[in-house]
């Protein structure tokens, strides 16, 4: 049986009975730090949503030069532009959270002592530096 | 006129109420006080039914875990002058847990939880005395010692809201104490434990929320430690496919030399 | 509670690598791509590729490997995230089975699309 110690006591005719507040579901808006957590959970809606706009850009790349530039067309929106700027900064939220709470499930050791955190994250973002570079220099370069 | 601060603590008596409620004491703001001055204030001088838990007064012993102004701290080591002068100090029991009288909550869950993590050397083999005592180098006591500071205040419990959404949630404190057994040289009862602990109410069940982490009043890092046995246990998942047949835990270094 | 006798360590370790891999894929590979398809082009701060440029970049096969394993691992990713806030979230737990394959089937279902699509590109 899965019965807690605190469930069993609460029922016993002479125990006293215990206060247990019930958990809101607003709970994530009581505090900051619950809410920060919360909006980076919510940052993987706009890594879907990044997902979701290549799948059509790839649609849209296979139909031919005029679908393409239609869809470029369409990303010129304002409406378009507002909900890409805003998953760009959802997006930008996740790899800094991701790199700088990484190294917390890989301690790293080094003649004995534990290496700093940051020197631990640096290499990721060193790594993130350059293949943004080069992914940047391959769509830009005209060939 | 000296200096005064007005506590708001949380009342409860079970034989008379249904629920919670605040009840103000106005106390005398001494700069080297703490919140827990206060109270012994309080249950000296005003209220003497005033109930809530502490021993040491120094930060050890983990007893005097409470919410102040909605921060699980610890009392004896939470300032009444960092509150500033007059200003209004909210007290009540530590969040998550039943509430048994006033500040008192009820712990016996978590210690049934702590038990089920093992948290002791568990040896296969036990060498005969006349081999001397387990040696570990200041490297080996350094890979866990971190985790080996948690005095059970369960300000991370209060804190996680995993904890308090789920009350079969094995906690931080809990798997911090079960890696700190887990990387000490001495132990081989890794694979023990993590069949017990890689489960949704165990490892699983964290979303590395951090704040276990950040209201831990001895720098334990619950949370990187359940990071950590995230991994492991990740690995060695893998492994159990490499290896279908009974892998054994290769992680202990012999303790003896 | 916590069964005494389970021996075989839990499959959520493999959901959980799966998240683990998606969240570095996400955090290095989508920032660029999403300011410069996104920001940069459309609104003109840079000079956008030409459709033939793109094509000749989409028809390599080491780029159609990128680009899938950057559809498919932050899908999973987001699949685990977003299964977690909605127990946690909004206390659906008792819906278990039906977020899970809402969740994962979803990001099954973007996987399999993002295959198809890149191999009739």
């Amino acid at each position: 049986m899965t019965e807690t110690i605190t469930d069993q006591a609460a029922r016993t005719e002479f125990h006293p009975r215990w206060y247990r507040e019930r958990v809101s579901t607003w709970w994530w808006l009581g505090e900051w730090h619950y809410l920060k957590f919360i909006l980076r959970e919510l940052s993987s809606i706009s890594v879907a949503w990044f997902v979701g706009l290549t799948l059509f850009q790839l649609r849209a790349l296979s139909h031919g030069p005029e679908t393409y530039a239609r869809f470029t067309d369409r990303l010129q929106s304002p409406v378009m532009l507002a909900l890409n700027a805003i998953a760009f900064c959802f997006v930008l939220f996740h790899a800094i959270t991701w790199f700088n709470l990484a190294p917390r499930a890989m301690p790293v050791r080094m003649g004995g002592k534990r290496v700093p955190e940051f020197l631990v994250a640096a290499p990721n973002y060193a790594l993130w530096i350059v293949v943004s570079a080069f992914v940047g220099w391959l769509l830009l370069r005209t060939p | 006129m000296a200096d005064k601060i007005v506590l708001q603590i949380a009342r409860y008596a079970p034989e008379r109420d249904q629920a919670p409620s605040f009840q103000s004491f106005e106390v005398p703001l001494r700069k080297e006080w703490v919140v827990l001055d206060a109270l012994n204030y309080i249950k000296d001088k005003v209220d003497g039914t005033l109930t809530y838990r502490w021993s040491c007064r120094m930060g050890i012993c983990g007893s005097c875990g409470m919410m102040v102004n909605g921060e699980p701290k610890l009392t004896c080591a939470t300032f009444l002058s960092s509150y500033g002068n007059n200003a209004k100090v909210r007290v009540e029991p530590l969040r998550y847990f039943p509430v048994v009288r006033d500040l008192v909550t009820a712990l016996s869950d978590f210690l049934v939880k702590l038990q089920k993590v093992k948290p002791w050397l568990i040896r296969k083999d036990q060498p005969p005395l006349s081999e001397g005592e387990f040696l570990q180098t200041p490297e080996q006591l350094d890979l866990y010692k971190q985790f080996s500071m948690c005095i059970n205040c369960m300000l991370c419990y209060a804190a996680c809201p995993v904890a308090g959404l789920d009350q079969e949630f094995v906690g931080p404190a809990a798997l911090a104490l079960a890696q700190r057994y887990n990387l000490d040289n001495r132990d081989q009862g890794s694979a023990e434990r993590l069949a017990m602990l890689a489960h949704p109410d165990g490892i699983w069940g964290c979303t590395f929320v951090g704040e276990c982490t950040r209201v831990c009043p001895k720098h334990v890092d619950p949370a990187g430690a359940i990071q950590q046995y995230k991994l492991r246990a990740a690995l060695d998942w893998v492994k159990s496919f490499i290896l279908p047949r009974g892998h054994e835990d290769t992680h202990q270094e012999a303790a003896h030399d | 509670m916590i069964e005494q006798s389970t021996t075989k360590p839990s499959n959520e370790a493999f959901f959980w690598l799966l998240f683990s891999a998606g969240g570095v894929v996400a955090a290095i590979l989508i920032p660029i791509q999403l300011f410069l398809f996104g920001l940069a082009f459309p609104l003109g701060w840079l000079p956008q590729p030409s459709y033939e440029h793109l094509m000749t970049l989409v028809r390599s096969p080491l780029v159609r490997l990128y680009l899938f394993v950057m559809c498919a691992l932050p899908l999973f990713h987001c699949a685990h995230r977003f299964r977690f806030t909605l127990y946690d979230g909004l206390q659906v737990k008792h819906l278990n089975e039906v977020i899970f394959a809402f969740c994962y089937g979803g990001a099954l279902l973007g996987t399999v699309l993002a295959g198809y699509l890149l191999w009739r590109i």
